[in-house]
C-alpha cells in the first residue's frame, strides 16, 4: 500500500490517542482537513493493509498490578525454532514472541518471549509450567527480570 | 494513581484489548457490547488514561510497514556507570523504551527510526556517545501472541 499525504497526515494525528468525543473521526477529520466518511474509510484501509495492527487499548502492565516481567530467551536449534516460536506463542502468559539473531559469543539466545505477573514468583511458575508442557527442558534458556523502567513511550512515526 | 478500579473497568479494559470498531459512533457501538452508555465509557476511558492504568488509545502501527525501523537492543554497562550512560541513551529520540535488566547485558532498550537505514546510524550515535557496544537483535520473525490481558 502506498501512503498519501492525507494518509500520512492521518496517521500523525492519531498517533498519540484518538479523541475521547461520541464522534472522534468528525474531529480528527477537522485536524487534517478530510470528511469525517472518507477518515473512516482511510482508517478502515490502514488496518487492513496491517500498517495499522490493532486498535484499542494498551495498558500499562505495572500500574495494573502486573509487577514482573521476564523476558525469557531460548537457544534452539534451528530447526525446532519455528515451531517452540508457535507453542510459546500459544500459552496465555506469554504475550510476545520474536526470533532474533544469536550474537555469539555473547549472546546465544534466538527465541525471546515475554512473560508478565503479578509476583516473580508467579512468572517462575509459569515458566516452569511451560516447560514443563511444551517438553523444553533440555533447551538452555535464561530469565531476564527488569528492573527499573526509564522510558516508556509510545514509538513515534514521522 | 487515586482511584482503585472497578469491575466495570476491568470488563472494559478487556474487551478493548481485542480491539474497537472504526465507525461514525465508536463508543456507542462497544458501548453496547458492553452493555454501558456511550457517555459513561467515554468517561471512564478518559478516567484509566488519567489514573495511569493506560498509556494509550489509539492505533498500534506496525513500523517497517509504515517504512520506519524498529529493533531490540542491548549494552553491558557496567553498574556505577548504568544511570549516566542511560541519560544518554534515553536523550536519543528514537529510543522508544529503555529496561534495566539482571543479565551482563543490563540495558535493553527498543529503537524506532523513520528508515531502516537510520537504525545502524543511530546504533553507531549510540555507541559514540556511551562509550559501550550496541547489540543490535532485530526481530528475525514474530510468532502470533493473543496479546491480552485478562484482569
Amino acid at each position: 500500500m502506498v501512503l498519501s499525504d492525507a494518509d500520512n497526515a492521518l496517521i500523525k494525528a492519531i498517533q498519540g490517542g484518538l479523541p475521547l468525543v461520541p464522534r472522534p473521526w468528525a474531529e480528527v477529520a477537522r485536524q487534517v482537513g478530510l470528511e469525517e466518511d472518507q477518515v473512516i474509510e482511510r482508517v478502515r484501509a490502514l488496518q487492513e493493509a496491517g500498517i495499522i495492527k490493532r486498535f484499542g487499548i494498551v495498558v500499562r502492565h505495572h500500574e495494573l498490578g502486573y509487577h514482573a516481567n521476564a523476558m525469557v530467551v531460548w537457544d534452539v536449534p534451528d530447526d525446532r525454532v519455528e515451531q517452540v516460536g508457535e507453542a510459546l506463542g500459544r500459552q496465555r502468559c506469554v504475550t510476545l514472541c520474536y526470533r532474533r539473531p544469536r550474537r555469539l559469543p555473547h549472546w546465544p539466545y534466538n527465541l525471546f518471549c515475554m512473560i508478565h505477573g503479578k509476583s516473580r514468583e508467579r512468572v517462575l511458575d509459569y515458566i516452569d509450567q511451560i516447560t514443563e508442557e511444551l517438553g523444553l527442558q533440555e533447551i538452555p534458556k535464561e530469565v531476564l527480570f527488569s528492573g527499573r523502567r526509564f522510558k516508556q513511550r509510545g514509538a513515534r512515526y514521522r | 494513581m487515586t482511584g482503585p478500579m472497578d469491575d466495570i473497568d476491568r470488563r472494559i479494559i478487556n474487551h478493548l484489548q481485542g480491539g474497537f470498531p472504526i465507525c461514525e459512533r465508536p463508543f456507542r457501538e462497544a458501548a453496547d457490547e458492553l452493555g454501558l452508555e456511550e457517555e459513561a465509557l467515554i468517561r471512564r476511558i478518559g478516567r484509566l488514561l488519567e489514573e495511569g492504568y493506560l498509556s494509550r488509545f489509539g492505533p498500534m502501527y506496525h513500523a517497517e510497514r509504515l517504512g520506519g525501523g524498529l529493533s531490540l537492543c542491548a549494552m553491558a554497562v557496567p553498574e556505577e556507570k548504568f544511570d549516566q550512560v542511560a541519560e544518554r541513551v534515553n536523550a536519543f529520540p528514537e529510543v522508544a523504551h529503555n529496561y534495566a535488566r539482571d543479565h551482563k547485558l543490563n540495558m535493553w532498550f527498543v529503537l524506532a527510526t523513520e528508515t531502516p537505514e537510520r537504525i545502524d546510524q543511530v546504533l553507531e550515535e549510540i555507541e559514540a556517545a556511551t562509550g559501550y557496544k550496541v547489540y543490535n537483535m532485530p526481530k528475525r520473525e514474530e510468532f502470533y501472541v493473543g496479546l491480552r490481558f485478562e484482569l
